[in-house]
Order: C-alpha cells, then sequence, then structure tokens
C-alpha cells in the first residue's frame, strides 16, 4: 500500500499552518518529517491518517492493505494514549474487541504482540505502574496488533528520556528488519531522523512548506555503526533548518 | 573543577577548618505532609464526652439546654427497645434510597447527553444552570401540591435535590476526559458506542463518583427536612417531635441516627470508588 500527499495546504482561522505538501510513502519506507516547532508537522500526520480534514490537496492511498490488516493507517502518539483503566493486555484487546475479536484469535494476538515488544511478564500491570519507555512498548504493541500499512508515529519518542530513546530506536530497527512496516515518522530530533527515516522531509517554519527531501542510502541495520556519516547528514539537515528555526523560535504563539 | 576530579583525588579538595570551623548546613526541609496519627481521633471524641458528660453530672452544663450522653444513649435504647428505630429508620431509607437513586440515576443519564450531544448541551445547560442554585426545599410546598403531602412530594425533593448536583459533575466529568484517549480511539477505528462505553464513561467515572459525595449529603438535608414537614415516621420526624416536646435526650439521638448514617454512606462510597477505580494509585 502506498499513501501520497497531494498539494495539502492548511489554515487554522487566520494562521496559514501548511502550504502546498506534497509527498509520498512508499511500500516498507520510513518517511521523517522534521521541522522547527509549530510548523504543522503534527497537524500533516493527522491528515495523512484521516483524523482531521486539509482545505486544500488530498490525502491518497492506491493498492489494497495487507491482507488480516485490521487498522491500516495506525498512530503511534508522543503521549503514548492508554487507557489508564486498563492493564497492559486490556489496552492492547481495546482495539481488537470492535473486530469481534474477543476469544482465543483476540489471546493469540495479545500474547504474540507482547512477545514481540519483550511485554510478556507485564500483561496485567496497570499503566501506571510502568515507565515511559514501557508505556511507548504497550502503544506499539497496540498497533502491531492490528496489523497496520503504515505506522503514524508522532514524536514517539520525545517524551522519553535519551538513554530509553537509544533502547527504543534499537527496538524500532529491529522491528522493521522484522516486519519491513511503512512509516510516517514526525520529530523534531535529528538524530532520530537520520537513524530511523530511509528519507527526510525538512518543513520550513509556519507556513510549514517542503524545504528539502534528504535521501538516506545507507541500510538502517548499519547505522547504529556508522555514525560518522550520520552525523554529517545530521549536520547538513541542522544547517538547512538552522535560520527557520531560529526564527520560528522568535516568534509569538498563540496556540498553546 | 569538576566533580570527577575531586572524586578521583586529581584535585585535592580544600580541607575544612583550617581558618573557619566547620558546621552542618542547616536543615530547611521537611513539614507540610500530614502524617497518620490513628490514635488522635477516638481521644478527641473520648475526651469530648467525658467532658460532656461530668459537666452534666455537675451541673455544669444545664440539663435543660443539654442532655448528658447518658440520657441520649438511654433514648435511643429505648427507640431501639419499643421496636421504633426501625420504623423511623426504615421510612427514611426507604425515601433516601427512592429518591437517591432515581435522582443520580436520571442526572447521570442527562450528564451524558449534555455531554455527548451540543444539541443536549445548548438546550439543558442553561435551564441546569438555572434551576442548580435554588434550594431545592424551597419547592416542597410546590411538591406537596403537585404529588400530594404523602412519599411523593419527600421523594420528589430528593429527587431533584441530587439531580441537579449530579447533572453538573457528569457533564464536568466527560467534558474533562483526555481529547487525546478519545482521538486515540478514533485512529484504531473503534466505534461510537466503545469510545463512549470504554473510553468516555470510565473517564468520567471518578468526577461522578465524588459528585455522589455531594449529592448523597444533599439528599440527607433535604431527607430531614422533608420528613419535618408532615410526615409521621422518619429520623426527621422524629427530632422535630423531639423539639417540640423539649425531649432534648431524643433530639440528640435522632441526630446521633444522621450523623452515623452519614458515615456508613461515605464509607460505602469509598468503598465503591476503590472498588472502580482501582487502576488509580
Amino acid at each position: 500500500m502506498r499513501l501520497t500527499v497531494e498539494n495539502v495546504g492548511h489554515r487554522y482561522g487566520a494562521t496559514e499552518v501548511l502550504r502546498d505538501i506534497s509527498l509520498s510513502i512508499g511500500e516498507g519506507e520510513i518517511v521523517c518529517v522534521v521541522g522547527p516547532s509549530g510548523c504543522g508537522k503534527s497537524t500533516l500526520l493527522r491528515f495523512i491518517g484521516g483524523l482531521e480534514q486539509p482545505q486544500h490537496g488530498r490525502v491518497l492511498v492506491t493498492g489494497e492493505p495487507p491482507p488480516g490488516s485490521l487498522n491500516p493507517l495506525t498512530y503511534i502518539f508522543q503521549d503514548f494514549a492508554l487507557l489508564p483503566w486498563r492493564t497492559v493486555e486490556g489496552n492492547v484487546s481495546l482495539v481488537l474487541e470492535d473486530h469481534g475479536l474477543r476469544t482465543d484469535r483476540a489471546r493469540q494476538i495479545i500474547d504474540q504482540v507482547l512477545a514481540r515488544t519483550k511485554l510478556s511478564d507485564f500483561r496485567k500491570a496497570w499503566p501506571r505502574q510502568l515507565s515511559g519507555g514501557m508505556k511507548q512498548r504497550v502503544a506499539i504493541a497496540r498497533a502491531l496488533a492490528v496489523r497496520p500499512a503504515v505506522m503514524l508515529m508522532d514524536e514517539p519518542l520525545s517524551s522519553l528520556d535519551s538513554q530509553t530513546r537509544e533502547l527504543l530506536i534499537d527496538d524500532l530497527v529491529e522491528l522493521w528488519t522484522r516486519e519491513r512496516f511503512s512509516a510516517c515518522y514526525v520529530t523534531h530530533n535529528l538524530a532520530e531522523a537520520v537513524r530511523l527515516g530511509h528519507k527526510i522531509l525538512v518543513l520550513s517554519r509556519r507556513p510549514g512548506q517542503v524545504r528539502e527531501v534528504v535521501e538516506i542510502e545507507i541500510p538502517l541495520s548499519e547505522r547504529a555503526e556508522r555514525t560518522l556519516e550520520l552525523e554529517r547528514l545530521q549536520r547538513r539537515v541542522w544547517l538547512s533548518m538552522r535560520e527557520e528555526a531560529r526564527q520560528a523560535e522568535m516568534e509569538l504563539s498563540d496556540d498553546a | 573543577m569538576t566533580h570527577e576530579a575531586v572524586e578521583r583525588g586529581i584535585v585535592a579538595a580544600p580541607s575544612p577548618g583550617r581558618d573557619a570551623p566547620a558546621r552542618p548546613v542547616p536543615f530547611r526541609g521537611g513539614g507540610f505532609r500530614p502524617r497518620p496519627l490513628p490514635f488522635v481521633p477516638p481521644l478527641v471524641f473520648f475526651v469530648l464526652l467525658a467532658g460532656w458528660e461530668l459537666g452534666s453530672r455537675y451541673g455544669i452544663i444545664s440539663n435543660i439546654a443539654l442532655p448528658a450522653p447518658s440520657q441520649a444513649v438511654a433514648a435511643f435504647l429505648d427507640l431501639v427497645r419499643t421496636g421504633m428505630l426501625w420504623t423511623h429508620l426504615g421510612a427514611s431509607l426507604h425515601r433516601l434510597v427512592i429518591g437517591w437513586t432515581l435522582g443520580t440515576a436520571l442526572g447521570i443519564a442527562v450528564g451524558l447527553s449534555i455531554g455527548l450531544f451540543s444539541l443536549a448541551r445548548a438546550g439543558l445547560m442553561p435551564l441546569v444552570s438555572a434551576i442548580f442554585p435554588v434550594p431545592k426545599i424551597a419547592l416542597l410546598p410546590l411538591f406537596v401540591v403537585w404529588f400530594g403531602i404523602g412519599e411523593g412530594s419527600k421523594v420528589a425533593t430528593i429527587l431533584f435535590g441530587t439531580f441537579f448536583p449530579t447533572v453538573i459533575a457528569t457533564v464536568g466529568g466527560v467534558d474533562n476526559v483526555d481529547r487525546n484517549l478519545i482521538r486515540m480511539g478514533q485512529s484504531f477505528g473503534l466505534t461510537w458506542l466503545s469510545i463512549v462505553r470504554k473510553i468516555i464513561i470510565p473517564g468520567a467515572l471518578p468526577a461522578i463518583l465524588s459528585g455522589f459525595r455531594i449529592s448523597i449529603s444533599i439528599a440527607i438535608v433535604l431527607l430531614v427536612a422533608a420528613e419535618m414537614i408532615g410526615a409521621q415516621y422518619g429520623i426527621g420526624a422524629y427530632i422535630l417531635m423531639a423539639g417540640s416536646l423539649f425531649a432534648t435526650d431524643q433530639l440528640i439521638a435522632g441526630v446521633a441516627i444522621l450523623s452515623v448514617l452519614g458515615l456508613a454512606i461515605a464509607w460505602a462510597i469509598g468503598r465503591a470508588e476503590r472498588y472502580f477505580l482501582n487502576w488509580r494509585v
């Protein structure tokens, strides 16, 4: 399944947040979207997953989702969005119940995704008992349970400390190597972008426009070793957005 | 000079106390944290009752103004012996249970629809806001006209009194449900009913349960007030009768029954909270 964004633009009241954005996400491809704060990255992601509608342009899907996919476009949120009144397995089960999967089949899926995210020992735990990294792993398990065609990740590692972030990046790389999911990965962290992205879309400050598209050829699995090359790439992306970030920093914002 | 350098001993730490004597840093933290003192509450009760009893016995407290606790206990035992306790308590609990249950059930239903539907919000919220601050006891004469002097008017008073705070608590609870959780539900393709049942109602439950605490105490106030206007049996009627006969021992016994009733209900709500909200700390 491929996702194509065509000339998307949007304004909230008098503020134009996005202007003429086009991008495509191919099968098994991770596209990272970076840009200064307030450039409309998260808004773009909400358009892609159909949680909001853009005023201009459109978001298109081509091809069929893989067989057995319950929710082709699946989000992973920055704040994890776990229900505090459900246990780890209850949170995963939540997204299966509406598909009539309650019994053995659901149990199988839950066992499997918890094993894949190394959470099998914590199935009865409450979200409040888990660390930030564990919570995000539960959210990833929940996303895997519906067999997504495209993962839409909204700053998934931004509320974690840097060591947990490192660990989860390794987990995500391992997961991608096995599952070859496609993803749109929104972040403001350039180090994450160069570690995980096949393609990096650099947006300008508000109204967000595509400033540059950086393609990275190095295979994901080798990136942990080839730090020097990544460093250079990261520097290049940074230089192209530095001035924008500086100006965005000086802007007054009306929306919190 | 860095910490590491000092620890590794590369740089010698300046030795204290050559010219000035070393002294400990004054402690400024602590406090502002209540700690449980389990022996204090019973002690306070005991001292209060003992002082009261002694004061009555030695004539410091006039028996006309305030009967001794032992007299109130005697009046209570009298109630138990004659079996009138169950008649009064039964009549009161009957009104309280029916009025409060109907009031909160309707309140939750209306509160949820105001929380979920814009039309209900626009149509009903101004009405609720307008009637909420009216003391329902002022409407009691009207209820007597509408529902008769019997049980109907008393139940209706309690029903109306508990309905409005429950609506307000429920609407507040629904409005405070984390929007990100709802968006999460939508992003996974959950049905509208699933989102309401599995995300909105559990999310609003803490607010609804704390609304129960308020509505139950309002219900007890209204119960007593309604029973003071034309009821044969009931704790309120008992207190009123005792008051008009200057039987202050019975009056104190009646008030103590109300206090115990309130405490018992608060305890039950506490248990319900622990059961339904076991996912919180």
